[in-house]
């Protein structure tokens, strides 16, 4: 029994920081309808900010993650100006390949500017695990899952109750209509690739304090954040959602009780198993974002 | 036993051996390692121990009158790009000699090509009892076989109290991390320790606590962690927050060197089997060897603590170099042969290789010193 609510805790703030992981790339997927292969080197483009703001130039940890987050939004935007606008009416095909090219030049860029060894970043929380009964946990992961609920519930209230989250959402449903009532349509894709962006680069910038920080930490990751975007849906933000929490806990539980050597086949497992009996995913609406 | 000679030739007395002045082409010697991915951290301090002993070298002469070159290929902590690596350094860089490639994965990849390109190498790190006993005669061991570090930590069990009652093991799932869990599992039970359970992970993984919580649950008193410096690291904070409560020994030589400057919460212990332990160099098997190592890391600035792992790095180049001068030319089969007749003191002791492996395809395996260090709030010492 006290293995089994460890687990719990476990697999509640791992898929805490997998929904986190998603919901950036399937906004991108849902209004652009780009597969961002440069999230996860977005994911460590923030961690490494972080680090720099905290390690090399003394920075507050909490004004640190912020400027991290920022610095994403920031690269987010530059990439959808100067390689996504040009190639809005490029097949999905050719946009892929310009995405794995950039996030090849991103991976190495990192490898360049920061060496091979990963890094620790110092932080301000203590490193003893809070204890209830038989649970424990460390401040630091209640403070990233707290911070990425946050996040998850602030995006979806300004998807759902902003001007801007309303042109989101009509881009999303038809980008040419929504041209006739006069959304700035390309000004929405920069502003969405942006903030899919920045909330890699926060993604990573809450997580690179609770693991380490190195040029391939977005490889897995990547690959996790698609997992869980192809498992709840594409486009679909409760659908990240759910299949961060639902992705957490399968590797979680498989991991404990079953076969740790073997635990993030289980994760994929659960992919084929729900691509299978629901091919659109766990969340299928007709309009998924929001 | 190694001869007053042989010490001075480690380094210390080649200027009086070899010829001054660098008029012919430099002699190439490659290397592989992992300098970037998954276990790029031990990588990186291999590369650099064997870069400073390519300058102390140089400086010192060289060999046979001609300057070395140290040729480094990045494997990419992949054994698919090991192999790429030692198709570029044979073929491309034309090196007559091989020094890699830290895990015994990548280094069980390439050992075909050292059959195929008849180039001899020096395996400064891989554990892997197969490295040495599938009969590849190209291959010289001067790291330990997991089999070997195991023997010789048992023999230092005396110095544990509470005594070890109970093992568990949490290995990197490759043939690094499973071959120590076999190898110690085994030479502790022969010592009346019951062996527990073993739990596993990717090299990749960053999030333990499922294997943690597994572990935490079992009577044992004692866990062995097998994987490189950045997973092991994780291995230990992560132990914190999941209260393992038991004693956890790391094995393979390498250390979280970061949990000097960002230590664990007071109480934690952690034990660390090493092969050189740089803050006591005097107590080195050849003190002066180290101490020279030491100083010349110490002055580019690098990370102190890399010291534990960048010993294998200079190690290895000193041993190569050896063997080219024996050998009198830098050729392939040349090195290969006089790399039998090495007898040279390294940082982590005396270098020379006996065979193992089938009749007639040995391979070379040198037998290293192993030393336990004890981690604690940030601070070493030595059991």
């Amino acid at each position: 029994m006290d293995q089994l609510l460890q687990h719990l805790v476990n697999g509640t703030v791992l898929g805490g920081t997998y929904a986190l992981l998603g919901i950036g790339l399937t906004l991108i997927f849902g209004v652009m309808r780009v597969v961002n292969f440069t999230h996860g080197e977005l994911y460590a483009f923030g961690a490494y900010m972080t680090y720099a703001f905290v390690s090399l130039l003394g920075v507050n940890f909490y004004l640190a993650l912020a400027l991290a987050t920022l610095a994403g939004v920031a690269l987010g935007a530059a990439l959808e100006l100067v390689l996504l606008r040009r190639m809005r009416r490029a097949d999905i095909d050719s946009v892929m390949l310009v995405m794995i090219g950039a996030s090849l030049v991103l991976q190495n860029a990192e490898m360049w500017a920061w060496g091979g060894v990963a890094k620790l970043i110092p932080n301000p929380f203590a490193g003893s695990p809070l204890v209830l009964g038989p649970v424990s946990v460390l401040p630091l992961r209640l403070f990233v899952l707290g911070v990425s609920a946050a996040l998850l519930l602030g995006f979806w209230l300004m998807l759902d109750r902003t001007r801007a989250g309303v042109a989101m959402r009509a881009t999303f449903q038809d980008p040419e209509t929504a041209a006739l009532m006069g959304v700035r349509v390309g000004w929405v894709n920069t502003a969405t690739f942006a903030i899919g962006s920045g909330l890699a680069a926060a993604a990573g910038a809450l997580l690179g304090p609770v693991f380490m920080v190195s040029p391939t930490m977005g490889d897995l990751v990547g690959l996790k954040a698609f997992a869980i975007v192809i498992l709840g849906g594409l486009g679909s933000l409760p659908g990240a959602t759910l299949g961060g929490f639902a992705l957490g806990f399968v590797e979680e539980f498989a991991g404990g009780y079953l076969s740790t050597e073997y635990r993030d086949a289980f994760g994929f497992l659960l992919i084929i198993l729900v691509l299978a009996l629901k091919p659109q995913g766990l969340v299928p609406a007709k309009e998924r974002i929001g | 036993m190694l001869n007053r000679r042989s010490v001075l030739l480690a380094g210390l007395a080649m200027p009086a051996l070899a010829t001054r002045g660098f008029a012919a082409d430099a002699i190439k010697i490659g290397m592989t390692q992992p300098l970037t991915g998954a276990v790029a951290a031990s990588g990186n301090y291999v590369a650099n121990g064997a870069k400073i002993a390519t300058e102390v070298l140089n400086r010192a002469g060289g060999v046979l009158g001609r300057p070395l070159e140290l040729v480094l290929e990045d494997n990419k902590s992949n054994p698919r790009e090991a192999v790429a690596s030692v198709e570029k350094l044979v073929l491309r860089d034309r090196v007559p000699v091989l020094i890699g490639a830290w895990s015994s994965t990548f280094t069980l990849a390439i050992m075909p090509k050292l059959m195929e390109y008849k180039v001899p190498m020096v395996v400064e790190t891989s554990s892997a009892a197969r490295i040495t006993t599938s009969g590849n005669p190209y291959v010289f061991r001067i790291a330990p076989t997991s089999e070997m570090e195991a023997v010789a930590f048992a023999g230092l069990l005396g110095k544990f109290s509470p005594p070890m009652r109970k093992i568990d093991f949490l290995s990197v799932n490759n043939d690094f991390g499973r071959g120590a869990a076999e190898k110690f599992a085994a030479s502790l039970a022969a010592r009346g320790i019951t062996v527990g359970k073993t739990e596993t992970m990717t090299p990749e993984a960053t999030d333990l606590a499922a294997q943690l919580t597994a572990l935490k649950q079992t009577d044992s008193d004692t866990v062995f962690v097998t994987t490189g410096v950045e997973q092991m690291t994780l291995a230990l904070r992560q132990a914190v927050e999941q209260r393992l409560g038991k004693r956890i020994v790391t094995t393979g030589g390498s250390f979280p060197d970061q949990l000097i400057a960002n230590p664990l919460p007071a109480g934690n212990e952690s034990f660390h089997i090493l092969f050189y332990a740089p803050w006591f160099p005097e107590r080195a098997p050849h003190p002066a060897i180290a101490a020279t190592y030491t100083a010349e890391w110490n002055k580019k600035g690098w990370e102190f603590a890399g010291l534990t792992e960048g010993f294998r790095g200079y190690d290895a180049m000193l041993t190569v170099v050896e063997a080219i001068r024996l050998a009198g030319k830098p050729e392939a089969e040349a090195i290969r042969a006089a790399l039998w007749n090495v007898k040279i003191p390294g940082v982590n002791g005396d270098i020379a290789f006996t065979k193992d492996g089938p009749a007639g395809q040995e391979s070379g395996q040198n037998r290293p010193n192993v030393s336990i260090l004890k981690l604690a709030e940030g601070k070493t010492s030595l059991l």
